[in-house]
């Protein structure tokens, strides 16, 4: 019972905490400091919580233990870590990332290749396309290459989609201007359109870093070397330690939230003159 | 429309170059499969033709590269395969008077769908409630909206497992629940980034005129902030019920579905029946185009309903 008044007191408090924080000033401080706070309140009533009720580790473990688990299993977190993200992610990323632009660059050239696959390429980025990895699995075999090739495939449209948008996005007037220089297509294409680009880019990069870790993780349901994030969770959903499992979620969070980061970071610094980045 | 001639036409370059894809593809099982009939194959032995690449088999055994068009379990089936199969296991079930067949899938695809209406309604729930919670107080808006972002670049998929064993053990009986969550996981997000545009378009200018006419917050939340946001919610209603099909086939993915298109996939894999899986996939891409289509023809009515069409 008392933890339970615990829980109420820590949320009312925690909110009311972030009330005051709101009626101040907007600072950076406050605006970095509210989200942390609500973070860390949802945590301590969650850990307030499984000892209200006396939720069993086999089910739900609190926060705290699964951070003595995480804490006690690093070295097989990191090579997790390495399996999945570094070598099926990250590789799968950089591979579909780069095909995307060089075939949005080579589609562009075409006005009739950009009507006919423009729609096309928008509907199958909105397909479930994580299904296709039992079909990587058998084509590739176990190890990271085929969760690679799903990466590959799953990063390809949305990426492919927002760049052709974005190659678009220079004015007749700019593009005028470029021939007034005498400048060429390659010139045309450097100096003025892929920057002019690199928003929409930017958006599809983004968006393909979540879709990246989903490819990798799901890719690992269907057999992989005994090592990986997926394949650590889907045997440890089956063996109950479910502690580990919580683990490697929260190693799935931080890698998807940090890739985010690292991303959007990249874009602050190439897109620095573009209205949304200057507000 | 004018769109239709190009884009058919790169719809039969991408069917072409899958038709000429399948030779390659599948000319180490139909040599296995042609050795094992008693046919002379260069070089014997499927062990030692590992060792050449596909290219010089398919020059050295020309004639029997169109047996890989018409095996029982490819690599790469042609897309007639993948046809025949979807027609076997939805029309042909309705012409034999058994649409529901749990072999067909039409049932499958039925399961799938309810989840993701349900995810869909709950996602699209959530996502509202929020946006209006973050347009109206500033500590929600600060507290949740990173939050919120922070929640998409978290691969849900790894949660999936753990979802399906929590509620089995909360005591939630089948599949139907757990699937929802995750779909809906997956579909607020967009929903509550277009709505909190949408609720906030309405100019200050238009604001302001509603409280000259000494309108309260729920009338001017029901008057000029809710329909500003239609055309924002029906966006977002696109992106997210693509959104919410994903989340319940990943939801039916994890060991142990039985039904379901995700379902047809995992099974389709464990029991190397690779027609199946490609079957499943493309009955979800026509679930998904039907979704999406219906969802934009509701747009364009309610739109035009509310005089606010482009």
């Amino acid at each position: 019972m008392s933890w339970l008044i615990l829980a109420l007191v820590l949320w009312l408090g925690g909110w009311a905490l972030n009330m005051w924080l709101a009626g101040r000033k907007e600072s950076r401080a406050i605006r970095i400091a509210v989200p942390v706070i609500f973070g860390l309140t949802l945590l301590l009533v969650w850990e307030a919580l499984v000892n209200a009720f006396g939720i069993s580790p086999v089910i739900l473990p609190a926060p705290s233990t699964v951070a003595q688990t995480f804490a006690a299993s690093t070295d097989i977190l990191w090579t997790d870590f390495q399996q999945t993200v570094v070598k099926g992610a990250l590789r799968g990323f950089a591979i579909g990332a780069i095909a995307a632009l060089i075939a949005a660059v080579l589609i562009d050239r075409s006005a009739f290749l950009t009507r006919g696959l423009l729609p096309i390429g928008n509907f199958v980025a909105a397909l479930p396309i994580v299904g296709i990895a039992p079909i990587m699995v058998n084509w590739f075999g176990f190890d990271w290459q085929s969760k690679a090739a799903v990466v590959v495939v799953m990063v390809f449209f949305p990426i492919l989609v927002n760049t052709v948008q974005g190659l678009n996005e220079a004015s007749a007037m700019q593009r005028d201007l470029m021939r007034t220089y005498a400048a060429g297509y390659w010139q045309t294409l450097l100096r003025l359109r892929l920057p002019a680009a690199m928003p929409f880019i930017f958006n599809g990069l983004k968006i393909a870093t979540t879709l990246a870790l989903i490819g990798a993780i799901v890719a690992e349901y269907f057999g992989s070397p005994t090592r990986g994030m997926g394949f650590r969770i889907s045997t440890g959903v089956g063996s109950l330690s479910i502690d580990l499992v919580w683990a490697e979620i929260a190693v799935a969070a931080l890698a998807g939230t940090a890739f985010y980061g690292i991303v959007a970071w990249i874009e602050k610094r190439v897109t620095f003159w573009h209205p949304s980045q200057r507000g | 429309m004018k769109n239709l001639v190009p884009v058919f036409t790169v719809l039969a370059v991408i069917v072409g170059i899958w038709y000429l894809a399948v030779a390659p593809m599948n000319v180490r099982v139909a040599l296995d499969q042609a050795e094992r009939a008693g046919e002379v194959v260069v070089p014997e032995g499927s062990v030692p033709r590992r060792a050449v690449s596909v290219w010089r088999l398919m020059l050295d055994n020309s004639d029997h590269v169109a047996l890989g068009y018409a095996l029982e379990r490819p690599r790469l089936p042609t897309p007639g395969q993948v046809g025949q199969e979807l027609w076997k296991t939805t029309g042909e079930m309705v012409q034999k008077g058994r649409p529901f067949s749990k072999r067909g899938l039409i049932y499958h695809g039925w399961i799938t769908l309810q989840s993701t209406l349900w995810g869909f309604a709950l996602g699209t729930l959530l996502g509202i409630v929020g946006a209006v919670a973050i347009v109206y107080s500033r500590t929600a808006q600060l507290s949740l909206m990173p939050w919120a972002i922070i929640s998409q670049t978290i691969p849900i998929v790894a949660l999936a497992p753990m979802i399906i064993v929590l509620s089995s053990q909360v005591g939630i009986e089948g599949r139907g629940v757990p699937k929802a969550i995750i779909s809906a996981y997956l579909c607020f997000f967009p929903v509550l980034v277009g709505m909190v545009k949408g609720l906030r378009a309405p100019q200050p200018a238009q604001l302001d005129l509603l409280r000259t006419y000494n309108a309260t917050g729920l009338q001017s939340f029901l008057r000029l902030r809710l329909p500003a946001s239609v055309p924002y919610l029906f966006t977002s209603l696109k992106v997210g019920i693509a959104a919410a099909l994903v989340g319940t086939i990943v939801g039916e993915l994890p060991t142990g579905a039985i039904s379901g298109l995700g379902a047809r996939i995992l099974i389709g894999d464990q029991f190397g029946t690779p027609l199946a899986i490609w079957s499943a996939l493309f009955a979800a891409a026509v679930l998904a185009g039907a979704l999406v289509t219906l969802l934009d023809l509701a747009q364009r009515v309610t739109l035009k309903r509310m005089g606010m069409a482009p």
